[in-house]
């Protein structure tokens, strides 16, 4: 049995209905954990207090942003070279979770900013990267709104999320070049001396598990609408036929 | 006698918007010959049309034509107002290699207007100029989509003029229209028994079964 | 090809102020910087590189819709998607064809408005050179830009956001040349980034162009 199997409409919504439970309530767990863990259970900052604990917010929610936009990016590859519909629909559903995922990753940098730098916004790299990020994400999910014809759609946005890949690691690059920026380096580096303490990173670990696991099973749960938006389409196409 | 027809197809299935609208279509094109195609509207005539041309993908089956064979002319004859009426020309004629424009400007009485802008020109002069294009693409099959929409009576007896010059040398023509062609040996081709059900086109149909 | 080239340059002039246009737009948005930031110069000396590279794209934005959308509202982009023109060739072509009638005049005139803007002598002639060097790049974008909305009704400001994230790079190494050039640093190496950017553009992009029409197309 290939992988490609469940790019079939029908047998994905089969193992997906399977999955979507144990996906939701494994996510809503480990978020349930990692953030309680560490929000009450770990120490305050020397130097930055309570505010550090935006932390496990902010870290999961960065990271998911980027990896929101290389799983769409798989998805329209996969779309365009195999025409698989279920592929172009993902990439569609993870659209609007991953602009989510950036708008929070800013809005939290801007509320942990505001305390430690001492201003909501700085014109750093990492931050100005994330804001045209957020941008591509915008013009992304109004191209899949703005064309009728669902393939068209599908073809459109998968060129541009090709394209847009491209321009947003030049765009990281130019922005290095432009900014040298006071955000922190890495925060999970593995090099030792760097690392933050046990007692931040479990409960981090656990963090960004939990919005993984609340990414795919967004996912799933949008991919699961999309496909039965098609169906209905194509049921009232079906009728208008006859 | 068989001659090798000039355009053919089978088991075609044409889609459009992602959904199958005809299917089953089996049909030669010989050289010399007109199809003109009938049902009522939506059935797919331009979606037929514009899978044949290469601008559409078919949903299943083949479509058989000698490469660069084929002229395509749709509802609209995408000539630019502000150029003249030669300049519009001299531009699809080099775009098709081409050699000149005088022989399709003399066939289709367009001299007296060549240095007019195309925007000036009446309904019928900009259906004699559209197919003046098609001349200069110097392709033997001729693919047209409502050739007939706007043109008064003196111009329709010019494109029966045409198209029959067209099909004497060995040309075909291809066209849908709800109006007489005036052409005496066209074959009429109803598509009303080749409408497709609505399934959506693709893998994605599976799921439908 | 050099048909399709003509007869875009030609239509672009006959349509009305096909070179006029972006330039007087440009020139209009330097006037309303000076008139926004107050008449200081030594402010606006400063920001000049930046505001005259931001003016230049939002200049070269102007005119984009209208690359693809008039073929494609009068039939003309079916016809030429079914001529001998191929269309990597043809997405190529307009963008070239946007280039002549945007950029060049753009990148030829800058300098006019840097003085206006008090930038410093040396780097006037690093403004035009960045502008001819990045204006390319735009035009390919815009292009790709427009083959994506080419069958939206409308498409106008859609056009806008799909294009100016894209626009990130060449803004930044564009505007930074000049602005190194002002303050007595060596340009080249942002300058070359950017040129890198515009052959980068020019060489693939008519792909992607060329791709989206004819899922526009289908």
């Amino acid at each position: 049995m290939s992988l490609w199997e469940y790019a079939n409409p029908t047998k994905f919504m089969e193992t997906s209905g399977k999955l979507l439970p144990w996906a939701a309530s494994a996510a809503g767990l480990t978020l349930a954990a990692g953030l309680g863990w560490g929000f009450f259970l770990t120490p305050e900052d020397f130097r930055q207090g309570a505010s550090v604990k935006v932390l496990y917010v902010h870290v999961p929610t960065a990271m998911m942003a980027i990896n929101a936009w290389l799983m769409m990016l798989v998805a329209s590859l996969v779309w365009l070279v195999r025409r698989h519909h279920v592929s172009a629909l993902a990439a569609k559903a993870a659209g609007p979770v991953g602009a989510t995922m950036t708008l929070c990753a800013l809005v939290t940098g801007a509320l942990w900013g505001a305390p430690v730098w001492g201003s909501w916004w700085e014109w750093d790299p990492r931050l100005t990267s994330f804001l045209v990020l957020f941008l591509f994400y915008l013009g992304y999910m109004a191209l899949w709104a703005a064309i009728e014809n669902p393939d068209t759609a599908a073809d459109m946005t998968a060129i541009l999320c090709l394209v847009g890949s491209v321009f947003a690691v030049l765009s990281r690059y130019a922005a290095n070049f432009w900014s040298q920026g006071m955000h922190q380096g890495a925060s999970l580096s593995l090099a030792p001396g760097e690392r933050m303490d046990a007692a931040f990173r479990y409960p981090l670990y656990l963090c960004m598990a939990g919005f993984v696991l609340l990414f795919v099973a967004l996912v799933l749960l949008r991919t699961r609408t999309e496909i039965r938006l098609r169906r209905l389409a194509a049921i009232e196409a079906r009728e208008r036929m006859a | 006698m068989m001659t090798a027809p000039a355009l053919s197809v089978a088991a075609l299935a044409v889609a459009r918007g992602g959904i199958v609208v005809l299917h089953g279509l089996d049909f030669a094109l010989s050289p010399g010959e007109a199809l003109v195609l009938h049902g009522p509207n939506g059935i797919g005539k331009t979606s037929l049309l514009r899978t044949l041309a290469g601008l559409a993908p078919p949903a299943a089956g083949r479509i058989d034509a000698a490469p660069d064979s084929l002229a395509y002319a749709g509802h609209l004859d995408g000539m630019k107002g502000t150029l003249t009426v030669a300049e519009n020309l001299r531009f699809w004629a080099r775009a098709y290699g081409a050699a000149g424009i005088d022989g399709a400007l003399a066939a289709m009485d367009l001299r007296p207007l060549a240095d007019r802008p195309a925007g000036g020109l009446s309904a019928g002069q900009k259906r004699r100029l559209g197919l003046a294009r098609l001349l200069v693409t110097g392709r033997p099959v001729w693919l047209l989509d409502e050739p007939t929409v706007s043109l008064d009576a003196a111009s329709l007896a010019l494109l029966a003029a045409v198209l029959g010059a067209h099909l004497r040398q060995g040309g075909s023509v291809l066209a849908a229209s709800h109006a007489d062609l005036g052409l005496a040996g066209a074959r009429a081709f109803d598509l009303a028994p080749f409408r497709a059900g609505g399934a959506a086109a693709g893998r994605f149909g599976e799921a439908f079964a | 090809m050099m048909a399709l080239l003509l007869r875009d340059l030609r239509l672009a002039v006959r349509a009305g102020g096909g070179f006029g246009l972006a330039l007087a737009f440009f020139l209009a948005l330097v006037t309303l910087v000076a008139f926004g930031t107050g008449p200081e110069g030594g402010l606006l000396a400063r920001i000049a590189p930046g505001i005259l590279w931001v003016g230049a794209l939002l200049a070269s934005l102007l005119s984009l819709d209208r690359i693809f959308a008039l073929d494609w509202e009068d039939g003309a982009l079916d016809l030429i998607a079914t001529s001998p023109l191929p269309l990597e060739g043809v997405a190529a072509v307009k963008a070239l064809a946007h280039w002549l009638t945007t950029g060049l005049p753009l990148s030829l005139a800058a300098p006019l408005l840097g003085v206006l803007l008090h930038l410093p002598g040396p780097a006037q002639g690093w403004l035009a050179l960045s502008l001819l060097a990045g204006t390319p790049a735009l035009s390919a974008i815009g292009t790709f830009g427009a083959a994506l909305t080419v069958g939206v009704r409308r498409g106008g400001l859609l056009l806008s956001l799909l294009v100016l994230p894209l626009y990130v790079p060449s803004l930044v190494f564009g505007a930074d040349c000049v602005r190194r050039a002002a303050e007595g640093m060596a340009p080249v190496t942002p300058f070359l980034l950017l040129a890198g950017i515009t052959l980068g553009a020019a060489a693939l992009l008519p792909f992607a162009s060329a791709a989206a029409l004819r899922a526009a197309l289908r």
